[in-house]
């Protein structure tokens, strides 16, 4: 399907994001030589410290407990959210009694919930990825409740009449209907979660990006806590790109034949 | 000689629906006929005389029943929609194989999508083909599963009349290849008289059966002089109930 003017395309993209992030890279290095401030260090600082932190495995380390964190509250937070949204958008009544509840997740302070969470389930990792699931599961309840509000009737009507069962009916006309709410989630989802992720463990985790953000802030090395932060978030941006994107133009590959 | 078993036997007293407004709308009066085995039924009467509530009932889409559907036979339905209903993210063909049931899943397709002309789009997705296309991968769907009954609801509506004619031509040798009971529901009386073996007119809402015609005709005369005479003449019966002939 891509042809030449696909890649020229492609080609003049990347040289776009390149050119940008030079400028501000370049913007950046000036204004850091011209104020020699030990709080705003050089971008050549930043890549010294990742490179020691890589080199002594610290930054490894730290880099995979924080995703693990992240990946395990995700898959939490999606696999009780997803059904429950799902649910209270075919269900009106019960809709009517869990909305309130909702409504007070979804404006609790995060951390909130993370602090109540370590007093009543102590500092472990169980209170700590449950915490941050608590903070995502409104947000994914919230837009699968959306997409289920809107599954086609026409569609259902056809299922029911071929008596499609539970699983044909999911995996072939509700799933592929909430793909784009399912993917929203996600998007929204991965990029919250690894925000609060660091919270969680800069209050109670002895180990992780935040844990070490923490340390350093003590330190006030502000080239590690940069250096930390850029790694993990090349982390998201590869897992965004590499996973994500490639696998939501699989699930719409269908949509590029509409007629 | 015992009287057979008719494949679907209909004996509803009416529907009323709560209208937007808060009212009550008798959309349907009482009704009931019966469908004899392998016939070809048209319903036919004028817009919102409750036909498609019919046809909702008899799918069980539209419950409770204040009355007795009854489908006899393997007790199989399949519908034709006013639309193609198909699945935008599955290929034709696996639109024709998921409405199967699991038993039927591996059946050979290839005589049916031959006989409506889909033999070249069954890797198609349904957003790539034309109105009369759809309509013919969802009357595919509906034979592949062999139904005792079969439901067509207005099924050639906004097709250009060439488009219309064949899919009209290609329903009846799709029937013929695999007999089965047809009620099909359109506002065309020519249509209706093209294709049926009998014609049940409803009255305006709420709607009842005014008139059953039966045609004797074999439908390789019914050209288009004798469509447009004969339903001149069921539009002419006005006050007729029962069951009537024509040639």
């Amino acid at each position: 399907m891509t042809g030449r003017a696909g890649v020229g395309a492609t080609l003049r993209h990347a040289g776009t994001v390149v050119l940008s992030v030079g400028v501000l890279i370049a913007a950046w290095a000036a204004l850091a030589v011209i104020l020699d401030q030990r709080a705003l260090p050089t971008p050549l600082a930043i890549w010294q410290a990742l490179l020691g932190e890589g080199a002594s495995g610290e930054l490894f380390f730290h880099l995979g407990a924080t995703l693990l964190r992240v990946a395990c509250a995700f898959v939490v937070a999606m696999a009780i959210g997803a059904p429950l949204g799902i649910w209270l958008g075919m269900q009106p009544g019960a809709n009517r009694v869990i909305d309130p509840w909702l409504m007070l997740l979804l404006n609790m302070p995060a951390l909130v919930v993370i602090v109540l969470a370590y007093i009543w389930f102590g500092l472990n990792e169980a209170a700590a990825i449950g915490a941050v699931a608590l903070n995502k599961i409104p947000n994914v309840v919230v837009t699968l409740r959306e997409g289920a509000r809107s599954l086609s009737r026409e569609l259902d009507e056809m299922a029911a009449v071929y008596r499609f069962g539970f699983r044909r009916r999911l995996r072939h006309v509700v799933l592929p209907q909430l793909q784009p709410y399912l993917a929203a989630a996600t998007r929204s989802g991965v990029a919250l979660i690894w925000k609060i992720v660091l919270v969680v463990e800069l209050l109670g985790r002895s180990n992780g990006v935040g844990f070490q953000i923490h340390l350093y802030f003590q330190l006030f090395d502000v080239a590690t806590i940069l250096a930390y932060t850029l790694a993990f978030v090349a982390v998201m941006m590869a897992v965004e790109y590499g996973v994500l994107q490639p696998l939501e133009s699989r699930a719409r590959r269908w949509q590029q034949h509409r007629g | 000689m015992a009287e057979a078993t008719p494949a679907l036997e209909v004996d509803v007293r009416g529907r009323r629906f709560r209208s937007a407004e808060g009212g009550e709308v008798h959309a349907l009066g009482a009704v009931a006929f019966t469908l004899p085995e392998r016939s070809f039924t048209c319903l036919t009467g004028p817009s919102g005389c409750g036909k498609t509530t019919v046809l909702r009932m008899i799918l069980g889409l539209d419950r409770p029943i204040d009355g007795r559907v009854q489908v006899n036979g393997s007790g199989r339905v399949a519908a034709v929609f006013q639309e193609p209903r198909l699945l935008p993210w599955r290929s034709v063909e696996d639109n024709v194989r998921l409405a199967l049931p699991s038993v039927d899943a591996g059946r050979p397709l290839g005589a049916l999508f031959d006989t409506l002309g889909l033999a070249a789009h069954r890797a198609l997705l349904p957003g790539e083909l034309s109105l009369g296309l759809a309509r013919r991968v969802a009357l595919a769907r509906a034979f592949a599963l062999e139904p005792s009954l079969i439901l067509l609801d207005e099924p050639f509506v906004s097709l250009d009349e060439d488009t219309a004619e064949r899919l009209r031509e290609l329903l009846l040798s799709v029937w013929r290849a695999r007999p089965t009971t047809v009620l099909m529901v359109t506002h065309d009386l020519e249509e209706a008289v093209a294709l049926a073996d009998r014609v049940i007119v409803f009255s305006a809402a709420p709607g009842t059966p005014r008139a059953s015609i039966d045609l004797a005709a074999p439908r390789g005369v019914r050209d288009g002089p004798w469509r447009v005479q004969a339903a001149a003449r069921l539009r002419s019966e006005r006050t007729m109930v029962g069951v009537g002939g024509l040639p």
